[in-house]
């Protein structure tokens, strides 16, 4: 069971690309993106009803939503959200012309079915299943490759998390396998591989109840070992090899087997009590009869779903799941995705100690998303035509208060600034700079070159996954690379291949230089007070190309670059 | 996080915003030098020596001469109450004024459980991540030093580590023994000026967004940023330039990595840095365990070690500032076939000293063959109390975790009794 057949994923037809007229995206796009039209009939209503319940929780704590973005601000936020880096400045300008009353809801098909919002994806899911690195004998590349396949066929999200539980084989035929041998390295009897599946998959933080009842709610230390108990039948083996060069096994690759298990665990209480805990989740029992095996069991009363003769996930009649808390755990993940906060704080904790910010709301999505049959994508469309994504991240005098930084429940009333992930900010700096291109035009040195200066960017701008997005948490080592890293120093070069060789080389109007570096880094044109110290900069400099060069420098290092807002 | 007051690096973005091409760039730079001269040490202090790989203290603290442990060392008399090495010559010269703790009994003897577990004094848990105890020092003492530039708990040849719940504010910021700093220096800035233009467009590209109304993290990038300037024009970088030492001082701490690292320790120190981690690693003694220490680590150690607590001493500086050298864990007594120790956390040694508490004893003792402590043990949360106590963090501190979870510091370590004067 290593990947899907191909057949499944072209059955359903390409629909034509619905690219903005004059738009130079689109042509790119096509090969990677499968499923039915994104935007359906049942989407309007869908969409309204969201629109409804978020205004009626404006109304009822008396703010007024501030007004919708403008098209330079909402494109930059779209491109970022969803393809994961922002837009070049041919697109902001080609945008900007387009007077169609319809082009953002198109622009979102458009980026739903290009290759950058796979690509985005299947980034941000690998390293929330398994981190930013590579943990030991695990395979990074067979993570992505699963995700990858996910959101490229549009994989319904229940069969996703199907197969992350209950995954096995060899770690790269396999891809899903990555997930839980991340959280096996320690041997630590599955105690991190059910943190992390619960938190994830579930949203629901049990590992508390490792050691003691949860202080805040019903959830009881057995808990945690009923999860514990389902998960630890999977067994990791890693195989290794004598290698004659260092004298030494070394290994080769690992593989996650089914383990065999009947019986409960047991687990020590405070008071030094040894206790049992049975196999059992949301009221079902599983793996009572030798033999059958636990993880399936336990994915099916998740998703409603069974494995078919070749352990893929398929529909079954009899086959009912018995919660949707991996819907609603998906949806308010996903919402938080798009605006910064989820409708719990964290998005990852939820539960009945920590009530939603719009509760019918999260119903109402989780309802749907399961009715549409876990369609991520049009999940997605949901979320990104509603009202409150459109609106400006500005706040007003009449929505101040709506501060979910100061730990208010978010009311949605403005768009909250998230700052760029690593990937997100690199990819930004590609596409805004070129600078992979300066001074080089060999393919092979271009991204061997990317790849290294990818690695560093993960390595200064890693955070740890607890992280909220919507904060700040950058560090002098961060603002040093982006002052004087090779990359910056390569990006501001003006060397042939170079965006601003490009500029310079096509305009000899400074103020058309100056509003072609604005595009191309923020996405607007500069405001008058900008103009004003840009052309103050250039004038005063040595020599003008130095000006040019330093306006783009502090473009790229501003706070507005760096966030998406 | 900067009051109006403070720093007047923004002011002073600010101010060049106004009239940016008309400064003229030296000037710039002496201003910021000017600003910085102000600093004088006031302060606590932690130099932490990190002997990575895990040492094998029997046979440098706590010998067992003429037992099946004992190994090939003999201990020697030091100017202290206590016996160590032979190995260590220098270093007993200056014992008056360090302590051993013989009765540290740490649990894990993995090489990251171990690490994790002495320099945060937690376990490690999935559900939390705990600062290292340098970064709960930046938190309490860094916050309280607006005149230093750089940053409050430096880390000197790699030793990894993280901040935890406290916000990478505070987590160790690396630098390489030979003084680098990776993207830092101002060498490559032939032309101030444009470094000064680069900042002034900046600051109106900043300020133009943080009064935006988008909350308050584009403030928090301008801070950074300001931050980030301020160390790479400050005077207080000279701190990192050993070279700058005399010869003679140069010579005492040795030429080794560890020598120019202990005294790049001391003038961060002398600056007011409170919280300094030198690594020394190589100490993972499987085999040849006595060749080993005689010719390389224990002589490179010895000089560097003394060096640092008598320059100290001399200067007066080292009544405030604590000396900690460890590993995470040390080696079995057992002597195994390759002559080798192998991993122990059940009966080991900590040197302790300076920064006010009593020097020149040894607390606890262990089994004749050393393989058990004898009476009360300490974990690494009583050592970390300990120095807590010394540098004047209040014990009854509590912290909170990213899920709302109190931890207390030092993981509720009690200092230990006879360290404290």
């Amino acid at each position: 069971m290593t990947l899907r057949p191909l057949a499944a994923a072209f059955t359903l037809a390409l629909v034509p690309l619905l690219s903005a007229p004059g738009a130079s995206v689109g042509a790119a796009f096509a090969a990677e993106a499968g499923g039915e039209p994104v935007r359906g009939n049942g989407d309007a209503a869908i969409i309204a009803e969201i629109d409804r319940l978020i205004a009626r929780s404006w109304e009822d704590n008396g703010v007024e939503p501030s007004p919708v973005a403008s098209d330079s601000e909402w494109l930059r936020r779209v491109w970022l959200d969803l393809g994961g880096h922002i837009p070049d400045a041919e697109t902001v300008q080609a945008f900007e012309r387009n007077k169609s009353e319809t082009k953002r809801a198109e622009m979102i098909q458009t980026l739903l079915e290009s290759p950058d919002y796979v690509r985005h994806f299947s980034t941000v899911w690998t390293n929330l299943a398994i981190g930013q690195g590579e943990p030991e004998n695990t395979s990074r590349l067979g993570m992505r490759r699963f995700f990858r396949n996910a959101f490229a066929r549009n994989v319904p999200w229940s069969e996703v998390v199907f197969e992350l539980i209950t995954a096995e084989g060899h770690f790269e035929e396999n891809g899903a396998t990555n997930f839980l041998l991340a959280q096996m390295v320690d041997n630590d009897e599955g105690v991190q591989a059910t943190a992390k599946a619960t938190r994830l998959l579930l949203g629901m933080q049990v590992q508390c109840t490792q050691c003691h009842n949860h202080p805040f709610n019903d959830w009881k230390q057995d808990q945690f070992w009923q999860f514990n108990s389902i998960l630890k039948a999977a067994r990791r083996v890693d195989h290794e090899e004598f290698d004659q060069q260092t004298g030494q096994n070394e290994f080769v690759y690992a593989e996650l087997l089914r383990r065999p298990l009947d019986g409960p665990v047991f687990f020590e209480k405070r008071s030094g009590l040894m206790q049992v805990a049975f196999p059992e989740a949301f009221g079902a029992k599983f793996g009572e009869d030798a033999g059958t095996d636990r993880r399936t069991e336990f994915a099916t009363a998740l998703t409603g779903l069974v494995p078919d003769e070749e352990g893929f996930p398929s529909a079954s009649e009899s086959a009912d799941a018995v919660t949707d808390q991996i819907a609603r755990a998906f949806v308010n993940r996903t919402w938080g995705h798009f605006h910064g906060y989820g409708f719990t704080k964290p998005v990852d904790d939820m539960g009945p100690h920590n009530p939603a910010s719009h509760p019918e709301l999260l119903d109402f999505l989780t309802a749907k998303f399961v009715e549409h049959n876990y369609d991520v994508r049009r999940l997605i469309t949901w979320i990104a035509n509603s009202q409150a994504y459109g609106l400006t991240s500005q706040s007003t005098k009449e929505n101040e208060f709506d501060d979910p930084a100061a730990g208010e429940l978010p009311l949605f009333s403005h768009m909250a600034v998230k700052r760029m992930t690593a990937e997100q900010l690199y990819d930004s700096l590609l596409i805004a700079t070129e600078a992979q291109k300066a001074g080089n035009s060999d393919w092979e040195a271009i991204e061997r070159q990317k790849r290294e200066w990818l690695g560093q960017f993960i390595t200064a701008f890693g955070t740890d996954d607890l992280t909220e997005s919507t904060t700040f948490n950058g560090s002098i080592p961060q603002a040093l690379m982006m002052m004087n890293g090779e990359l910056t120093s390569k990006a501001i070069s003006a060397e042939p291949g170079s965006y601003l060789n490009r500029v310079l080389g096509s305009t000899n109007k400074p103020e058309e230089a100056v509003d072609r570096l604005f595009l191309a880094a923020l996405g607007r044109q500069p405001t008058s007070k900008e103009k004003t110290a840009a052309a103050q900069l250039i004038r005063g400099s040595e020599k003008p190309i130095y000006g040019y060069q330093d306006l783009f420098w502090a473009l790229l290092n501003s706070n507005e670059f760096v966030f998406v807002k | 996080m900067f009051a109006t007051d403070q720093t007047s690096r923004r002011h002073f973005m600010r101010h060049m915003a106004a009239g940016a091409a008309t400064i003229p760039a030296m000037q710039f730079l002496s201003h910021l030098q000017a600003n910085a001269q102000e600093v004088r040490r006031n302060g606590k202090a932690v130099i932490l020596v990190w002997l990575g790989g895990g040492a094998p203290t029997i046979d440098m603290w706590d010998l067992k001469p003429g037992t099946n442990t004992g190994g090939e060392f003999k201990p020697i008399d030091t100017k202290g109450d206590l016996q160590i090495s032979e190995h260590l010559p220098k270093t007993a010269m200056v014992m008056d004024e360090l302590s051993v703790v013989r009765s540290m009994s740490s649990i894990e003897a993995d090489h990251d459980r171990g690490r994790y577990f002495m320099k945060t004094g937690y376990r490690p848990e999935v559900t939390a991540t705990h600062p290292d105890f340098g970064s709960v020092v930046s938190y309490h003492l860094g916050e309280e030093r607006r005149e230093l530039e750089i940053p409050a708990f430096i880390s000197i040849g790699g030793g990894g580590g993280q901040s935890g719940y406290l916000g990478m504010k505070h987590a160790p910021f690396e630098v390489s023994s030979n003084g680098q700093i990776r993207n830092a220096s101002l060498d490559r800035w032939t032309n101030p000026q444009r470094l000064q233009n680069r900042l002034a467009m900046l600051n109106v590209l900043e300020e133009n967004f943080i009064k935006s109304g988008r909350g308050d993290a584009p403030q928090a990038h301008a801070e950074v940023y300001d931050k980030a300037v301020s160390l790479m024009t400050s005077s207080q970088m000279d701190a990192f330039k050993v070279e700058q030492e005399d010869q003679a001082t140069r010579d005492a701490y040795g030429t080794s990595q560890l020598g120019r690292s202990l005294l790049m320790a001391r003038r961060l120190v002398e600056r007011n840095v409170p919280f300094v981690e030198v690594s020394y690693g190589g100490w993972d003694l499987h085999n040849d365990n006595f060749s080993a220490l005689s010719t390389d680590k224990l002589p490179t150690l010895d000089s560097g070690l003394s060096a640092v607590t008598a320059d100290l001493k001399q200067r007066g500086l080292l009544q405030d500032t604590v000396i900690v050298c460890m590993g995470e864990f040390g080696r079995t007594p057992r002597i195994n076939q390759n002559v080798g120790r192998d991993h122990w956390a059940r009966s080991w040694s900590v040197l302790i000293g300076g920064g006010g508490l009593n020097g020149g004893i040894a607390v606890g003792k262990t089994s004749e063959d050393g393989m058990r402590v004898e009476g009360p043990s300490y974990l690494p949360g009583d050592l970390w109390a300990t120095v807590a106590q010394a540098i004047g963090i209040p014990l009854n501190t509590v912290h909170t975790s990213k899920t709302g979870r109190p931890m207390k510091l030092a993981n509720g370590g009690r200092p230990i009794a006879e360290l404290i004067g």
